[in-house]
């Protein structure tokens, strides 16, 4: 008896049963939709960030506070000690090679009026920021002048959300708002970065760095964003800035990271992420299998009748194992299936909202998966059909 | 040398709390090719515990069958199997359709072991159908069938792979006596073909059709 044959009566007997086919594969539904899910949104947050990151351009180099990867996580419980100095020290010492900006970040209510714009990042910083960070470009008006980057004077650049907020569609420029409790006078409008995993990264105001520093009683950095000039410099640039840094600092005081290594790191995160996301729905998907393996062995019981039938009539062992065998694979898989289209559906409809992406590879891998908890699970039931004693089949009740 | 060869059978049925009963009693029995055999004897003789052995859906508890000169003892099931489908038909006293399955579908079934393609199936298991009278109750289900008509089915399905051996355990039961008359012509024509035809009834009619009758009770062969 060929496989073909044996798959057409899989799927006649399938579709004969259908409420319990459906309920057999449930689990299995589940867990390769999870799986599909999961995946796809750590996938896309994935490509969110390395595209973030991509987009400041290729020669950037982050320094920041703490040490990443040296037993305690970045920032943390550590005490920031990069100062001000560390940038000015970095911007002495690779002059010639790169752009260095330093920036602090904080959160506040910027009001202007009776209208005011809540939880707004307050990013105090250098006027050569956009040189660095490319994303960062004024639609109207100016950005920081490099006296007012030093000076401190209270001048601000406003993101399109604070505009909207407090603005509608009339001119911001010249006008003066409130960051806190310090009035600032706008001078420009940044172009918009739109928003993504429910951060609206266009609620931000720039600021002069000396001004936040005053404003918010702080000395310490969140970043310094250093440019290489090219991409060839990079490595140097970095192994310089570190050497500048360690002048004064220790080496757990702080991290100088590529972009490639950053990238790497998201990579390295993700990576855990989609490891023990799959886990767990590889677990959904096991216990998934455990009742197939259930109904298949209600269904060898139920069906010892038709089974010794078939015996009788000339059907061998064989026979009777890849029948059972086939029919537990093409239901699972059939559950693969299923989960696969659904998960693909809702993640489409969550791609709304967030990005994300369904690789083929977990699509083949929860198909291959699913296949195998059939294969895995039908056997015992398709072995236990086998084995059945024709007459007394024949006989059961 | 004879077809069907039992010496010294017993047949000793396991019962509940180590209780046992013996349905078969050093029996001794050769059948040759192309003979038409009825076995006839009161219900619970044994006549279906024979039935079964002969068309190897059971093993004796002792005592040897030869079929054909193989000593069935030591045939592996595979070759019991194949056995099964190409030698013997076999009708049930109780029919044993598949439910849920057509009736068409239910005599094409032996078909599928036999390795026949599927087009060629459904013309064979058509026309085995009409043999029988049946033409008309192909698509219909075994629950949608009277008795006889189940019957009949049962038939159609031993006489579609051609078996050389026909086991028929009562085949005329349900049926009214035309249509077992019907079915016992069809016997005698298969006998003529040159097949070889065992069955059990309690119709002394159709015991004479045969060339032997096999008297048995309480599982000893009178
Ligand atoms: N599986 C079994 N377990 C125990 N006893 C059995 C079993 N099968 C049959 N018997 C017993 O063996 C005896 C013979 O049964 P069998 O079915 O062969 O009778 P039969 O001659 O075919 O009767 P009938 O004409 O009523 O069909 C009966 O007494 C029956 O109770
Ligand atoms: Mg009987």
């Amino acid at each position: 008896m060929n496989i073909l044959e044996t798959l057409q009566l899989s799927i006649t007997s399938i579709l004969s049963n259908r409420l319990r086919s459906f309920l057999t594969i449930l689990g299995i539904v589940i867990g390769v939709t999870s799986v599909i899910l999961l995946i796809s949104l750590v996938s896309g947050l994935k490509s969110f960030i390395t595209n973030q990151i991509s987009g400041l351009g290729s020669n950037i180099i982050f320094v920041i506070p703490g040490r990443i990867g040296g037993g305690r996580g970045p920032g943390g419980s550590q005490i920031n000690r990069l100062t001000f100095q560390d940038a000015t020290n970095l911007k002495n010492g690779l002059r010639e090679e790169a752009e260095v900006s330093a920036a602090i970040t904080k959160v506040s209510t910027v009001k202007f009026a009776n209208k005011e714009s809540k939880n707004s990042s307050v990013i105090g910083t250098q006027s050569n920021f956009p040189k660095i960070i490319k994303l960062v470009k004024v639609t109207q008006g100016r950005f920081l002048s490099s006296s007012e980057g030093e000076s401190g004077k209270r001048v601000v650049v406003i993101g399109p959300t604070v505009k909207t907020n407090l603005f509608n569609s009339t001119n911001p420029i010249n006008k003066s708002i409130t960051i806190g409790n310090a009035r600032y006078q706008v001078i420009g409008v940044l172009a918009s970065r739109g928003s993504n995993f429910g951060i609206d990264q266009d609620n931000v105001v720039i600021i002069p760095l000396n001004a936040a520093q005053r404003q918010f009683g702080v000395t310490n950095l969140n970043a310094i964003y250093i440019s290489a000039n090219t991409t060839e410099k990079v490595k140097d640039v970095q192994t310089k800035a570190m050497q500048i840094l360690l002048k004064r600092l220790s080496e757990d005081d702080f991290t100088v990271q590529t972009q490639e290594q950053t990238l790497s790191t998201v990579s390295q995160i993700t990576g855990v992420l989609t490891a023990a996301l799959g886990g767990i729905a590889a677990i959904s998907l096991i216990v998934g299998g455990i009742g197939v393996m259930n109904i298949m062995l209600v269904s060898v019981t139920e069906r010892t009748k038709e089974i010794g039938l078939r015996k009788a009539l000339g059907a061998k062992p064989q026979d009777i194992k890849n029948q059972f065998l086939i029919e537990a694979v093409t239901l699972s898989s059939l559950g693969g299936i299923i989960g696969i289209i659904l998960g693909f559906g809702f993640s489409l409809i969550i791609n709304q909202f967030f990005i994300t992406v369904v690789p083929l590879w977990s699509v083949l891998l929860s198909f291959g998966f699913s296949t195998l908890v059939g294969i895995v699970f039908g056997v015992a039931p398709a072995i236990r059909a086998a084995r059945l004693d024709p007459i007394q089949a024949l006989r059961y009740e | 040398m004879s077809l069907v060869k039992l010496s010294n059978i017993n047949k000793i049925y396991e019962l509940d709390a180590g209780l046992t009963f013996q349905a078969l009693k050093n029996l001794n029995l050769s059948i040759e090719k192309g003979e038409f055999v009825a076995i006839v004897g009161p219900s619970g003789s044994g006549k279906s515990t024979l039935m079964n052995l002969l068309g190897l859906l059971d093993k004796p508890t002792t005592g040897s069958y030869e079929l054909d000169g193989h000593n069935v003892a030591q045939l592996r099931e595979n070759t019991l199997a194949e056995l099964r489908n190409k030698k013997i038909g076999f009708i049930f006293q109780n029919f044993n359709l598949l439910k849920r399955t057509s009736a068409l579908n239910n005599v094409a079934l032996p078909l599928i072991y036999s390795g026949v393609p599927r087009q060629l199936r459904i013309e064979r298991a058509k026309k085995a159908l009409e043999e029988v009278g049946l033409a008309d109750k192909l698509n219909s289900l075994p629950n949608q069938l009277s008795g006889g008509q189940q019957q009949r089915v049962a038939i159609a399905r031993a006489l579609v792979t051609n078996p050389e051996v026909l086991l028929a355990d009562e085949p005329t039961g349900n049926l009214d006596s035309k249509n077992g008359e019907e079915v016992i012509k069809l016997f005698q024509e298969l006998h003529k073909q040159g097949r070889t035809i065992i069955l059990i009834t309690h119709d002394r009619n159709i015991a004479k059709s045969a060339k032997r009758v096999i008297h048995v009770k309480d599982g000893e062969i009178l």
